[in-house]
C-alpha cells in the first residue's frame, strides 16, 4: 500500500493527542484523583499533609489548606490543572473554601462520569447541572442570614464563623483564642478589605496559645546603637531615600582625580552632602526618622547626636504600612519641611518577644492598625497557624462587607441537595438524571467529612438526610460526638460567600472539563537548547 | 530525478533524491485531501451550540479550553503543509469576519472529500475545480436573494442582541448570553459610527480578571488599566482629571551618545549635585505648570521625582503599557508627549472621574478611567471562576463583537442553524441539472458538501443527523422557505426566524468563497516533496 492511504499525520513530532472517550477519561481520572488526594483534609478532623520542596529536602510545609497544597503539587494533567486553578481564585477571592471546592468539583465529575456510561450526552449532563446550580444557588440565598443591621449580633457571628474556619485547621485547639483575634483585628479595620494593615508577625518559642494581639504597629527591626529605647510622642519621618552612599544621578558621570588630597576633598564634600542631607532631615522637626534603605554609620551617629532615632532597612511592605498607621506621607526629597506630614505615635520602644528585639508603635494615627503575634514551637507549626489565620481573617474581611451566613456541619449542602431532588421531580427527561446526580454530589460532601472524622458516613448523613425530610431543617453532622443534630445550637456557621464561591466555581469548572471532546498536547519545549 | 539532454548527458533536476520524498499525480492528491479531511473531523465537534471544547497543552505545559475554530488551530501545531493550509484558512476568516471560523474548514474539508470520489471517477482535478467555482457562484447568488435585512438604531438594538447571541451560543459563555450579548452590542453601539457604518475596534478594550463568575461581566464606560498609583499616599480618586500622558521617563536624561562627565575637583562635584536636584525640580515644575492633575507615564520614576510629584499634589502611574497609552491618548483627547519641554495645557486630556479600585482580597489594584472627554471608549472587563474561562470568555465576546461590527457595516442576514447552507444545497443541486458533462458531477459534488455543516450540527446536537437534514431539505423544497435548520435546542421549531436564529451575509459569503477557494488550490497540487525524516 502507498503511503497515501495511511491515515495523514498532521501534527508536530512530539504532539500527541487524545479524542472522545479518551479525552474525556483522561480528563475525569486527573480530576477525580487530584480532588480524592485533597478530600482527606476537609473537615474539622481531616489530615494534614507534608509537602517537600524539591530543590531543599530541609524545606518541609505541613498544611491543610487545600490552595496551600495543590499550588505546590505538580501536575501535568490539563483538566487537574483547572481545578488547581479554581482552588486559587477561590483563595484570592475569598480566603477559604479552597479545598471544599476541589472537592465538589471531583465529586460533580464523578457523577457526570457515570451518567456518561448510560450514554447521556454530555451537553445534556451540563444542562441539568446548570439548572440544579441556580436552584441550589436560589435555594442558598433564600437561607442565607443577613446580619448587617445589629452590629453585636455581626460580632457575635463573626466570632463563630472564625470558629468554624479554625475548626478545620491547625488552630483547633485554641480556635476561641484566635477567632478573638481575628474577630477584634477585622473590626478595626472598620469595613475595609485591606488585611495589609493587620501585620502577622512569627515568631518561635512559645506555644500557639500564647499568641495576641498587639496595640498598634510592632516592627521587626532594630533601633540605631545607641540611641533611647523609648520616645514618647514620637514625630515621625518615613523615607525611601539613599542613606548609605548617595550617589548622583546623572548618567555617565565619574569621579578622576590625580592626586590623593583631591581624592581626599571629594571624599569630603561627599561627606558634607550627605549631612546636609541629614540636617534637612533634622529640620523636619522629628525625633523618629525610619529608612526603606540602609542607613550608614555617618548618619546614624548624625542623627544620634540630634537626638533623632533612626530605624534602618525597614522592606517595603513595612514602609508601606508604617506610612498608612502613622498617618506620615513617604518621602525621598527634603527640601520642603512645610509640605511634609509626618507620622505620629504615642510611644515608640523596644520590646523583647521571645529572645528577639522588636520595636513597637503605639498610640499611633491610624487606630486600625495591628499586629497579632504568633508564637510556636516549630517554623512549620507557625507557618501554618499564619496560613490559617490569614484565610480567617480573609474570609471575615469579606463578611463584614456582605454579612450574610449559613449554617455549616453539611446542612447546607443538605438543604440545597433536597431543594434540587425536589426540582427534578418535577423535570422530565435526561436532564432530570443529572439534577440528581448534582444532588448526590453535594451529599458527598458531608459524607466525606464524616468519613474523615473516621464515623460510619453514609449511615450519618442517612439520617441527617431523613431528619431534614421531617422539617428539622437547621440539622447537621456534629464530627466531634459522631450524631446528627442542631447546627444552630452548636453554633456552626459559615459565611455565604464562601459556600456561593464554593458552587460556582464548581460548577463552572466541572462544565469546562465536560465540554472537552479532544486533547492536544504540544510537544514539550526542548530544554537546554542554548 | 534524471533527464537527459539532447547529447545524452544526465542532467540532475532534483538533487539528493535518496534523501527527500515525493508523492505525485493521484497519491499526492489524495495524501493532500486525507490530511485536510482530518483537520475537518477534529473541528466537526465544536460546531453549533451544542458543540464541544478542546483542551490543548502548550509546550510548557500551560492549557487553554477552547471552542473557537481559530485559536485550536492556531494552537494546533500542526506540521503537514495542507493542514497548515487550513489553518490559515481559518485565521483569514477570523481577521476578515471573525466568526465563522469553524465552519469554513469544515466545509472545505467537506468540499475535498467529496472531490475524492469524483477523482476516483477519473474526472481532472481541474475540471472539479471548475465545477465548484461555478457551484460556488450560484450559492453566492442563491445566498443574496435569500438574505434577510434586519432593522436597528441606537435605542433599538435588539436584533444586535440576538445575532450576537447565535454567536455565542456555542461558547462556554451560553450560560449568560443574554448579558453578555447586550454588554457586546452596547459596547460596538457605543464606539460605532453609524452614518459611516464604520466601528473602531481599537476603541474597545477587553480586560480579563479571575474572580466572580462570567455573569459578573461588565461594560465600563472608559478604560481600565491594570496598575496602581505610582506613591501609595496618592489620592485614590481624581475628579475631572486633566491628564497628562508622558512618555519620557522621571529619571536625569541618558543621552545616547556614549559620553563621560569627568569631575576633578569639588567645585564641580557641588555643580553636578545642583543639576541633578534640578533636574526633578525642573520636571515636576513643567507637568505642574501645564496645569495637569494626573500624569501618566509609559515609563518608570526615580524616588526622589516621585516624592516630588506626590508633594506637588500630582498624582502619577508608571509603566503604562503603550497600547494602553494610546487608548487614553484617543479617549480624552490627549496628546502623547514625548519630552516634559513640550508640555502645553492643550495637550492634556481630559476624564470626569479616575478611581483605583482593587478586587478581592489579593492586592491587586486597577485604575479605572471614566468619562473621557472623547467618550467613545469602552472596557469590557471580563470576569470568571479561572484564567482559562476567562481566556475563553474573551474570546467568545471577541466574536461576538466581530458579529455586531459585521450587521452594522452590512445589515442583511441568513438564517443560521445550517438553514442558509440547506437551502443553498437545494439551489446549486437544482441549477446542476442544467449543466452538461462532468460540471454536473462537481456541482452536485458541492452541494452535497454544503450539507455537512447542518450534519455536524445536527449530530452535535445528538439528533439522527441524516435524517433530521433531509427532512428539513424536503420541508425547504415544499415551502420554499429558506429559514427552516436544525433545532439543536430542541426548542420545537425549525423556523430559524422565530428562534432568532442568523448569520451575517458577509460572513456566510465569505465562508464560502474561501473554502471554495482553499479546496479549488489543494485540488491543483500534484506534487509533494519534502526531505525525509521529517515527517
Amino acid at each position: 500500500m502507498s503511503e497515501a492511504y495511511q491515515p495523514a499525520r498532521i501534527l508536530n513530532q512530539g504532539s500527541t493527542q487524545e479524542k472522545a472517550e479518551g479525552a474525556r477519561l483522561s480528563n475525569f481520572v486527573g480530576a477525580i484523583a487530584l480532588s480524592d488526594l485533597i478530600s482527606t483534609t476537609l473537615g474539622p478532623k481531616g489530615m494534614d499533609k507534608i509537602l517537600q520542596s524539591p530543590s531543599n529536602l530541609l524545606d518541609s510545609t505541613i498544611t491543610n489548606d487545600g490552595a496551600t497544597i495543590l499550588s505546590s503539587i505538580q501536575i501535568s494533567n490539563p483538566a487537574a490543572k483547572i481545578l488547581i486553578e479554581i482552588s486559587k481564585v477561590q483563595d484570592d477571592e475569598i480566603g477559604d473554601g479552597t479545598t471544599s471546592v476541589v472537592v465538589l468539583a471531583g465529586e460533580l465529575l464523578k457523577e457526570a462520569e457515570k451518567l456518561i456510561h448510560k450514554r447521556i450526552h454530555p451537553q445534556t449532563i451540563i444542562k441539568g447541572f446548570r439548572l440544579a446550580k441556580n436552584i441550589a444557588l436560589k435555594k442558598l440565598k433564600e437561607i442565607a442570614q443577613d446580619h448587617s443591621e445589629n452590629e453585636e449580633d455581626l460580632k457575635k457571628y463573626l466570632k463563630k464563623i472564625a470558629m468554624t474556619i479554625f475548626s478545620t485547621k491547625i488552630l483547633t485547639p485554641y480556635k476561641s483564642i484566635f477567632a478573638d483575634l481575628a474577630v477584634e483585628s477585622i473590626l478595626r479595620l472598620k469595613g475595609s478589605t485591606n488585611l495589609e494593615s493587620i501585620q502577622i508577625l512569627k515568631k518561635t518559642g512559645g506555644l500557639l496559645k500564647e499568641s495576641y494581639i498587639e496595640e498598634g504597629f510592632v516592627l521587626d527591626k532594630k533601633l540605631g546603637v545607641g540611641q533611647p529605647k523609648r520616645i514618647e510622642n514620637a514625630k515621625i519621618l518615613v523615607a525611601n531615600t539613599s542613606m548609605d552612599y548617595d550617589k548622583i544621578k546623572i548618567f555617565g558621570s565619574r569621579v578622576v582625580v590625580n592626586s590623593s588630597s583631591k581624592l581626599a576633598e571629594i571624599e569630603e564634600e561627599e561627606k558634607k552632602k550627605m549631612l546636609r542631607k541629614c540636617q534637612k532631615i533634622v529640620d523636619h522637626g522629628i525625633n523618629v526618622f525610619i529608612n526603606r534603605q540602609l542607613i550608614y554609620n555617618l548618619p546614624e551617629q548624625f542623627f544620634t547626636d540630634h537626638g533623632v532615632v533612626s530605624i534602618e532597612h525597614a522592606d517595603f511592605a513595612g514602609i508601606e504600612r508604617l506610612s498608612l498607621v502613622t498617618g506620615g506621607e513617604i518621602v525621598s526629597t527634603f527640601d520642603h519641611p512645610e509640605l511634609v506630614t509626618l507620622g505620629t505615635a504615642k510611644v515608640i520602644e523596644e520590646i523583647m518577644i521571645g529572645e528577639d528585639k522588636l520595636i513597637r508603635f503605639s498610640g499611633c494615627k491610624e487606630p486600625s492598625a495591628c499586629t497579632i503575634i504568633l508564637r510556636g514551637s516549630s517554623k512549620q507549626i507557625l507557618d501554618e497557624a499564619e496560613r490559617s489565620l490569614h484565610d480567617g481573617l480573609a474570609v471575615l474581611s469579606q463578611m463584614v462587607k456582605n454579612p450574610k451566613t449559613v449554617l455549616g456541619a453539611g446542612c447546607t449542602e443538605i438543604i440545597m441537595a433536597q431543594a434540587i431532588e425536589e426540582a427534578a421531580k418535577e423535570t422530565s427527561g435526561k436532564i432530570q438524571i443529572a439534577m440528581e446526580a448534582f444532588a448526590r454530589a453535594l451529599t458527598r460532601i458531608p459524607i466525606i467529612i464524616a468519613n474523615n472524622a473516621g464515623y460510619d458516613a453514609e449511615q450519618l448523613v442517612s439520617e441527617l438526610k431523613t431528619s431534614h425530610y421531617k422539617g428539622n431543617t437547621t440539622f447537621g453532622v456534629d464530627v466531634m460526638n459522631g450524631k446528627v443534630c442542631d447546627v444552630q445550637e452548636l453554633g456552626i456557621i459559615e459565611s455565604f460567600l464562601v459556600k456561593k464561591g464554593m458552587l460556582l466555581k464548581a460548577s463552572e469548572a466541572t462544565e469546562m472539563i465536560l465540554r472537552v471532546d479532544h486533547i492536544m498536547y504540544s510537544a514539550p519545549r526542548q530544554r537546554g537548547m542554548n | 530525478m534524471l533527464r537527459f539532454d539532447s547529447s545524452g548527458k544526465p542532467f540532475i533536476i532534483i538533487r539528493d533524491q535518496d534523501q527527500k520524498e515525493r508523492l505525485t499525480g493521484s497519491e499526492a492528491r489524495k495524501a493532500n485531501i486525507l490530511a485536510a479531511m482530518t483537520v475537518a473531523n477534529l473541528m466537526k465537534t465544536s460546531i453549533g451550540p451544542l458543540g464541544m471544547d478542546k483542551i490543548l497543552v502548550d509546550q510548557d505545559g500551560e492549557v487553554t479550553a477552547t471552542n473557537d475554530g481559530a485559536t485550536i488551530l492556531k494552537n494546533m501545531q500542526v506540521e503537514n503543509p495542507i493542514a497548515k493550509l487550513l489553518v490559515e484558512l481559518s485565521q483569514g476568516q477570523d481577521d476578515e469576519i471573525g466568526d465563522g471560523t469553524t465552519s469554513v474548514v469544515v466545509l472545505a474539508g467537506a468540499l475535498l472529500e467529496e472531490s475524492l470520489s469524483l477523482l476516483e471517477k477519473g474526472i481532472h482535478p481541474s475540471k472539479i475545480s471548475e465545477g465548484y467555482e461555478k457551484a460556488c457562484d450560484i450559492a453566492v447568488k442563491h445566498l443574496l436573494k435569500i438574505c434577510d435585512k434586519i432593522e436597528f438604531d441606537k435605542e433599538n438594538c435588539g436584533s444586535l442582541v440576538k445575532a450576537a447571541k447565535t454567536s455565542l451560543g456555542s461558547k462556554i459563555v451560553n450560560q449568560y448570553t443574554e448579558k453578555i450579548a447586550k454588554i457586546s452590542v452596547e459596547a460596538v453601539l457605543a464606539v460605532a459610527d453609524l452614518e459611516r457604518k464604520d466601528v473602531r475596534f481599537d476603541l474597545i478594550k477587553l480586560e480579563g480578571k479571575t474572580g466572580g463568575t462570567l455573569g459578573d461581566t461588565e461594560l465600563i464606560d472608559g478604560i481600565i488599566i491594570p496598575k496602581n498609583f505610582s506613591h501609595p499616599q496618592m489620592p485614590k480618586q481624581i475628579k475631572n482629571a486633566k491628564i497628562a500622558i508622558l512618555t519620557c521617563p522621571f529619571e536625569p536624561p541618558k543621552p545616547k551618545t556614549g559620553h563621560k562627565l569627568d569631575i576633578d575637583s569639588v567645585k564641580k562635584y557641588k555643580e553636578l549635585l545642583e543639576i541633578e536636584q534640578n533636574y526633578f525640580k525642573e520636571m515636576t515644575d513643567l507637568v505642574k505648570k501645564s496645569g495637569a492633575t494626573l500624569v501618566l507615564c509609559q515609563w518608570g520614576f526615580d524616588d526622589e521625582a516621585n516624592h516630588l510629584l506626590l508633594q506637588k499634589k500630582l498624582p502619577a502611574v508608571r509603566w503604562v503599557s503603550g497600547t494602553d497609552i494610546e487608548l487614553i491618548a484617543i479617549a480624552t483627547g490627549a496628546r502623547i508627549v514625548p519630552r516634559f519641554s513640550e508640555l502645553t495645557e492643550k495637550k492634556l486630556g481630559k476624564a470626569g472621574m479616575v478611581i483605583e479600585k482593587s478586587i478581592g482580597t489579593t492586592d491587586e489594584k486597577m485604575i479605572v478611567i471614566e468619562k473621557c472627554s472623547n467618550t467613545k471608549t469602552v472596557t469590557i472587563l471580563v470576569k470568571g471562576g479561572n484564567k482559562m474561562v476567562v481566556e475563553e470568555g474573551k474570546r467568545s465576546i471577541h466574536d461576538a463583537l466581530c458579529v455586531t461590527r459585521n450587521l452594522i457595516k452590512d445589515n442583511r442576514i441568513v438564517y443560521g442553524g445550517g438553514a442558509a447552507e440547506i437551502s443553498c444545497s437545494v439551489a446549486v443541486n437544482k441549477a446542476s441539472k442544467e449543466n452538461t458533462g462532468v460540471e454536473q458531477y462537481s456541482i452536485r459534488a458541492f452541494s452535497q458538501a454544503l450539507l455537512s455543516v447542518p450534519i455536524a450540527l445536527a449530530s452535535n446536537s445528538g439528533l439522527n443527523s441524516l435524517e433530521a437534514v433531509s427532512e428539513i431539505q424536503l420541508k425547504q423544497m415544499e415551502k420554499e422557505s429558506s429559514f427552516l435548520g436544525i433545532d439543536c435546542l430542541s426548542k420545537g421549531t425549525n423556523n430559524m426566524k422565530e428562534q432568532y436564529v442568523f448569520d451575517t451575509l458577509r460572513g456566510k459569503i465569505q465562508e464560502f468563497l474561501l473554502a471554495t477557494q482553499m479546496a479549488k488550490m489543494i485540488l491543483k497540487i500534484d506534487d509533494i516533496i519534502r526531505p525525509t525524516g521529517q515527517y
